[in-house]
């Protein structure tokens, strides 16, 4: 379990440098950012000062080398657009994103798994093709739609919630969470919603199909032979067996709702991370970017790393080597 | 206990598939009494594993019992709600299956597994119930039963595993277990140690024991009395010593022929030409007719079970004492 | 059993079996056939701005324009026709969709299948990059390449490509290398015959099924990653209105009551992104072994 460990450990370093180094490199060929940040009519010396300012007129690895340097002590430089640390630009707006992205994933999963196996334990009954059917819904309509007709039925028509924005925090350990006021909650109920209704699909198609499968193999039947309960073969046995696939792409998936948040941020106007990097991209503010992607990055590794981690405590047959 | 333990009467259990009606059990009876150890012979096909879950109404559909009555200590099983045979599955009736390895979840431990079907049927302390399944390995030949709890099923060689399978069978000490090809997957060495274990547990604890399998040699050696099965019906049953020197259906005869033990060093082995109808087909005349060598006008039409004790579904049976 | 059947008779006798499946199909048959004839039967041509008069803009449903005829579905914030420029968007969608999805088909399949074939470490190389991608949502692979190349057509084509290819390497990869070790394989290669004409002859049939269940997934994801990145603004220019534009172009006049210039446009995308995906499910529910009772 340790080399294990120490190898995915390995792993994910390499992956860290190879990203930075594919993030620096394609960030640099992207238009010349002094365009953005100065009027094409301004004095050549002024031009200068801010070449220098910004350290854009020194040698592609140099610049390299100093990021990587500044990276590792957490200074990602300062945003050419707002101008204050990146770092705390992008820490500001973090709790934001991390909380709305928490709640659609557990809500899309303890929703979304129950449902699932319901649909693949009677796979026939009415109520399990509703169920699929609306999975289809959700699997295949681009998430900004989804967020459209949310805001449509629910904040214009019905006017039950708001549309946009984040509503009040509370604060913990210095950071604000709105998830503690109800004035928060209904501000994040429907961008979450939005959030939670891709992963939402996918869990329950992963765990019908895994309950359908599964259904069938002779575990069930031994069981049933052994007199076991329904209930319980599908709580011990068929939720043990489909927790697999469903861990691994619930790790996965988390990856991808992370980036969804980009949208729904977006149309929700969230002041998230995700705003952030589109916003950032649209005005070419580098750092801002470099930083954004240098820390999904991490994340994305860390995730993988766990999910890893909590598939060998599940099945026992990967903890350790096989048995004679 | 006065009376046979299980009587199976005209049981049809036909599948209604998309491609068609796939009758894969005719016309079967049988009855067992307790202690008794029948084995039920056929090749693949000839329906001798769907007779089995049938008794333990583990068919799935599109399967169903169809005709004929089930008598579990004088009890009737046809048409019973599945809650009824639930409690009866596991407790009074048993089942072992072929491979252990796709019977057993091998995601959960070997204790958890037998304590589950102690607890379908009983209300234990878990410590209790801990204490019964450590028991029941022992009993089977496991060693250090209460250390092996926490064992995982990739953890045991397959005979062991199959012995952990027979002591889940063997929990509630029921009157009848059926077990489907228990040693086909086991290394052949592995197979004697198996069959003498069920032939001192039966014996000790008075249980029936059906024993269905292809392999008529495995069979004699255990069996008191056998029952043949070819495409959907029993052909001919009675003891076994009876039935192994003085086959009288041509099906059998052909088994017996085939045996590899029967031939003669040096000459090509015996075997039936053609091939058994598949699951499908069902026939008008009797099935074995296309294979047999003393066919004639008469086989056109299905011959009955004729016989007390000793019986032969065939129109021109061999007679007592004759040799080909 | 009956007559011998063809695979792909029998294939189109199950698919006719799901009812929704061959709606499905008659929907997306239907969307491309109006996508092809969208210049001859739209009636008004969107991207001829001579056309357009601002007193046209942000009309309803069945209003007669300035230029003699109805706006079945009124028009938009630049006073363009809504059915005309649907049409056009749905071309477009389709043809990001179906050229992204073939050069990623050839690309991936191409990659997974020669790494199947060749093996070891390049195998083992070349499998752990497709992991690594695969891993790496989509629309975050789009946005960065999209932020890199800038904004055009062929540059939307090659972010659309990057982000799905990695789909098709390792379903190839998968049921290639399942291929490759069975037996007939084996033989063949031990044969003088070329390595190339055993990839073709054997390999790519069975191949073949998988990679055509991933490909209409990918279609439908592809269409609806660019119609995303056209609605954040990063996707086709300006100067041919994709669905996902025509949508965000509308979202500000959500809240106002003038709902149609984004929500018809999102139904003929939804649409068709759901007609594709059912069929999609259909033939990948026929080619799953383990579902045949």
């Amino acid at each position: 379990m340790l080399a294990f460990l120490v190898q995915r450990l390995l792993q994910a370093m390499a992956v860290m440098i190879a990203m930075s180094l594919l993030v620096f490199v394609g960030v640099h060929f992207i238009g010349n950012p002094i365009d953005v940040l100065i009027a094409p009519d301004v004095p050549q010396n002024i031009r200068l000062e801010t070449i220098a300012l910004y350290g854009l007129d020194r040698p592609l690895w140099e610049q390299y080398a100093a990021f990587v340097g500044r990276l590792l002590r957490g200074d990602f430089g300062r945003s050419f657009v707002f101008n204050v640390p990146v770092l705390d630009l992008i820490m500001g707006r973090l709790p934001a994103t991390l909380e709305l992205v928490l709640i659609a994933t557990l809500g899309a999963t303890l929703v979304g798994v129950p449902l699932g196996i319901y649909a693949g334990y009677k796979p026939d009954s009415v109520v399990a093709k509703s169920i699929m059917a609306l999975s289809i819904l959700g699997f295949s309509v681009p998430t900004f739609w989804i967020g459209i007709i949310l805001i449509l039925t629910f904040a214009v028509n019905l006017e039950w919630l708001p549309a946009g924005n984040r509503g009040e925090t509370v604060d913990i350990f210095g950071v604000g969470w709105s998830f503690l006021t109800l004035d928060g909650l209904k501000h994040m109920a429907l961008p979450a919603l939005n959030l939670s209704f891709f992963k939402l699909a996918m869990m329950i198609r992963l765990a019908r199909a895994g309950t359908r499968e599964v259904m069938l193999t002779d575990t069930v039947k031994f069981a049933r032979a052994a007199g076991l309960t329904e209930g319980t073969i599908l709580r011990r046995h068929v939720l043990k067996l489909i927790a697999i696939p469903i861990v691994t792409v619930f790790g996965l998936e988390l990856g991808s709702t992370l980036a969804f948040a980009v949208v729904t941020e977006t149309i929700f106007s969230w002041p998230g991370v995700g705003r952030l990097i589109i916003e950032s991209i649209t005005v070419l503010d580098r750092p801002v970017m470099v930083a954004y992607l240098v820390l999904v990055a991490l994340l994305f590794i860390l995730i993988n790393l766990t999910v890893d981690v909590v598939y060998a405590l599940i099945d026992p047959r990967l903890r350790q080597a096989p048995a004679r | 206990m006065s009376g046979p333990v299980l009587v199976v009467d005209g049981l049809a259990t036909h599948f209604f598939t998309k491609a068609g009606v796939v009758r894969a059990v005719n016309d079967v009876s049988f009855s067992l009494a307790a202690g008794e150890v029948l084995g039920i012979v056929g090749e693949s096909g000839s329906g001798k594993s769907v007779t089995g879950f049938s008794v333990l109404g583990l068919v799935d559909p599109p399967g169903r019992i169809v005709a004929g009555s089930i008598r579990l200590e004088g009890q009737e099983l046809v048409g019973q709600p599945q809650e009824t045979l639930r409690t009866l599955r596991g407790r009074r009736m048993s089942m072992i299956f072929q491979d252990p390895l796709m019977t057993l979840n091998p995601v959960v431990s070997i204790g958890d597994q037998i304590v589950m079907a102690i607890e379908a049927h009983e209300k234990v302390s878990r410590a209790a119930a801990r204490d019964r399944a450590a028991r029941a390995l022992t009993r089977v030949g496991i060693a250090n039963a209460a250390q092996r709890l926490d064992s995982f099923p990739h953890q045991f060689s397959g005979g062991m595993r199959q012995r952990v399978a027979i002591a889940v069978a063997l929990l509630h000490r029921p009157a009848v277990v059926i077990a489907d090809e228990p040693t086909t997957a086991l290394d052949v060495s592995i197979q004697a140690q198996i069959l003498a274990e069920m032939r001192a547990l039966v014996a000790e604890s008075g249980t029936a024991l059906v024993w269905i399998s292809h392999d008529l040699a495995v069979v004699s050696a255990l069996a008191d009395r056998i029952a043949v099965m070819y495409a959907g019906r029993i052909v001919e049953t009675g003891a076994t010593s009876d039935i192994i020197l003085n086959a009288r259906h041509h099906y059998t005869r052909g088994l017996l022929g085939s045996l590899p033990s029967q031939g003669v060093p040096g000459a090509d082995l015996v075997q039936i030409p053609g091939a058994p109808p598949s699951l499908g087909q069902s026939s008008v005349g009797c099935a074995f007719a296309p294979r047999c060598r003393f066919v004639d006008e008469a086989c056109e039409v299905m011959p009955d079970l004729v016989g007390d004790g000793r019986q032969t579904r065939c129109h021109h049976p061999v007679e007592a004492g004759a040799r080909p | 059993m009956s007559k011998q059947d063809s695979p792909l008779a029998l294939f189109w006798r199950e698919f006719a079996e799901s009812r929704i499946a061959v709606v499905a199909l008659g929907v997306v048959a239907i969307i491309i056939i109006l996508a092809l004839a969208a210049p001859l039967i739209a009636p008004q041509d969107p991207y001829d701005l001579a056309n357009l008069s601002l007193s046209d803009a942000r009309r309803p449903p069945g209003y007669v324009g300035s230029n003699g005829y109805v706006h079945w579905l009124g028009t938009d914030a630049n006073g363009r026709d809504l059915l005309s420029a649907i049409l056009y968007g749905l071309r477009i969608s389709l043809q990001m969709g179906l050229v992204a999805g073939a050069i990623s088909l050839c690309l991936g399949a191409t990659l997974g299948i020669a790494a199947a074939y060749l093996g070891g470490r390049l195998e083992a190389l070349a499998m752990r990059i497709v992991d690594l991608q695969l891993s790496f949502p989509a629309i975050l692979l789009a946005l960065v390449l999209v932020a890199v190349l800038g904004q055009g057509k062929t540059q939307l084509i090659i972010a659309l490509i990057a982000s799905q290819y990695a789909y098709f390497a390792r379903t190839a990869h998968g049921a290639a290398s399942a291929e490759r070790s069975k037996d007939y394989v084996e033989a063949a290669l031990a044969t003088p015959l070329p390595g190339w004409r055993i990839v073709f002859k054997h390999l790519l049939p069975n191949v073949m099924p998988p990679l055509i269940v991933v490909a209409t997934v990918q279609v439908a994801n592809s269409i609806a990653l660019e119609a995303t990145l056209s609605f954040l603004g990063l996707g086709l220019p300006v100067t041919e209105p994709s669905l996902g534009m025509l949508i965000s172009n509308g979202f500000q006049y959500m809240m106002s009551g003038r709902t149609w210039i984004s929500v018809y446009p999102g139904i003929a995308l939804i649409v068709l992104i759901v007609a594709i995906n059912l069929v999609g499910d259909q033939i990948r529910d026929q080619f799953n072994p383990r579902l045949k009772r």
